[in-house]
């Protein structure tokens, strides 16, 4: 019996699991993160498919419309060419695909066994923005402040790896504008 | 109601406002032409039809039958895509936005909205952040050291206010108590002291003051139009489009800006929400017409705006972005959850 829920769920994942291969495949880094946005995108779908609007429009403000948009920038900005294409190496070849295939087929087999347990009904899980706010800020409040103080340390370290040192050690100097 | 009655009612609704939305487009720049031309000391178009009401159609009509040329060294899967992502998205954000009340038509009610959804404040702000790469591919795939530079503003220029234009709605959200821009609505009915309207505006002018200048820079238009300021970067990021893919990012300039003054009356200047009187017939209409009515005056001054105000320089742009609106929309939200919790 297939639902309307059912066949979107599986044409999210399907133009998912697209995008992801063509990320891999293409050789222009532009096309790869175009695929990139096209995933984000399509796991928004899914969020909204699960009952959780909230982080579905949040996934793409923050992911697709902002995050993404960097990546972009950066490409645009260092002019990236087309990428040249090897034959790949052999370990990859020899380990990785079969490796694969065989992680894949344990996580298959993992999931239709434990199936009949709990399957969660659309919409039955708290997703509204009402429900996430006091989770947020009540419950959580502690991991959420500690994850923003995580974030602002990246920020500061990234500042200070991608300054100039001058020859005596010091911080770069401020540029005159 | 049955599920059919609710699909047939959705592609009517659809066609409905589709339709009055490009409509609305082709004659926003009527207005603006119009407009400028007569605060310029000139008549803007007069020879297509009386007041050159015709020019739309006519300027349609060319685009259509315009060469549409495409240079050789373009990057050609992205030229074509970006006015495509430029329009589809531009149009997107309007079925979210409610245009008044329900109407009973046959037994059934239907809202005047094309969909109700409980975000549907979010889904324009993640329509409008996605429409970014419809500017930023235009600019990149011509292969063009101007639309180059266009595309980049226009892209750095969008990401950089969105986050003055998020926070300068959430102080809205904080009094409305809902992201559902019906809800937002209902929650400016009535009067303070009997005759001032409840309006988002009376209450939270900074957070306007904040939108009206965040949205301007999203929009691109003067005094924030650096992404295509003719004087140095030739037309910036449509500077090696024709025909129908110049006109596409015409349409998604004039129906963004159209989105903008929907948010904006929606948000804080009291919706459909208006003096109702007069046979049943026109009270059913009144709202709609008091809601056109805001979307006009809001586009007016963004005309008006363009025919008084001279452009940034791009730094003043960015140091205005980051260093005085940002902070302010911040403020004003902390004063007001301060203001609310009290």
């Amino acid at each position: 019996m297939l639902s309307i829920h059912l066949i979107l769920f599986l044409a999210f994942g399907a133009i998912a699991v697209a995008g992801a291969v063509n990320l891999l495949v293409q050789t222009h880094p532009i096309n790869s993160a175009l695929s990139l946005i096209a995933v984000m995108a399509a796991l928004a779908g899914e969020y909204l498919l699960l009952g959780a609007e909230f982080v579905a429009a949040v996934q793409v403000i923050v992911y697709a419309g902002a995050i993404m948009v960097l990546f972009v920038f950066v490409i645009m900005l260092l002019n990236a060419g087309v990428e040249e294409h090897t034959k790949g190496s052999r370990v990859a070849i020899v380990f990785g695909i079969p490796g694969m295939l065989v992680g894949s087929l344990l996580l298959a087999w993992v999931v239709l066994k434990h199936s009949g347990t709990q399957s969660v009904p659309v919409g039955a899980l708290p997703g509204a923005p009402r429900t996430i706010g006091p989770l947020l800020f009540h419950e959580f409040l502690l991991p959420f402040e500690i994850t923003s103080i995580l974030i602002l340390i990246a920020i500061m370290g990234a500042v200070v790896l991608a300054s100039k040192p001058t020859a005596t050690g010091g911080p770069a100097k401020k540029v005159q504008d | 109601m049955p599920i059919w009655v609710y699909i047939v009612a959705s592609i009517i609704k659809s066609a409905i406002v589709l339709l009055v939305l490009l409509t609305a487009v082709a004659y926003t720049v009527w207005l603006e032409r119009k407009v400028v031309g007569h605060m310029q000391n000139r008549w803007g178009p007069t020879r297509v039809g009386p007041f050159g009401l015709l020019q739309p159609a006519a300027d349609g009509i060319k685009f259509l039958f315009k060469e549409d040329l495409t240079p050789p060294h373009v990057y050609k899967p992205l030229y074509i895509a970006a006015p495509l992502i430029a329009v589809v998205f531009a149009l997107t954000s309007i079925a979210v936005i409610p245009f008044g009340n329900s109407i009973t038509l046959f037994g059934y009610t239907f809202p005047l909205q094309i969909t109700d959804v409980n975000i549907g404040l979010l889904i324009i702000l993640g329509v409008t952040s996605v429409g970014v790469y419809g500017v930023a591919l235009a600019g990149w795939s011509s292969n063009n050291k101007y639309s180059l530079l266009g595309g980049l503003r226009a892209g750095a220029q969008m990401v950089s206010y969105e986050i003055s234009l998020g926070l300068s709605l959430v102080g809205v959200l904080i009094l409305a108590g809902s992201f559902s821009l019906r809800d937002i609505v209902n929650a400016q009915g009535g009067h303070f002291w009997g005759f001032i309207p409840r309006w988002n505006i009376f209450i939270q002018p900074v957070a306007f003051f904040c939108y009206l200048m965040a949205a301007y820079a999203e929009t691109n238009r003067i005094p924030f139009d650096l992404p295509e300021a003719e004087t140095e970067l030739v037309a910036g990021y449509h500077t090696e489009y024709s025909a129908m893919k110049f006109a596409m990012f015409f349409m998604a300039e004039y129906a963004n800006m159209i989105t903008v003054a929907c948010l904006a009356t929606l948000l804080f200047l009291g919706g459909w929400h208006g003096p109702i009187f007069g046979p049943p017939i026109l009270q059913a209409l009144l709202p709609v017409f008091w809601f056109c009515a805001k979307i006009f005056v809001f586009l007016f001054v963004y005309i008006w705006v363009r025919g008084t105000l001279p452009r940034f320089r791009y730094d003043q742009l960015m140091a205005f972005g980051w260093k005085f609106l940002l902070p302010v929309a911040i403020v004003n939200l902390v004063a007001t959850a301060i203001a609310v919790a009290w």
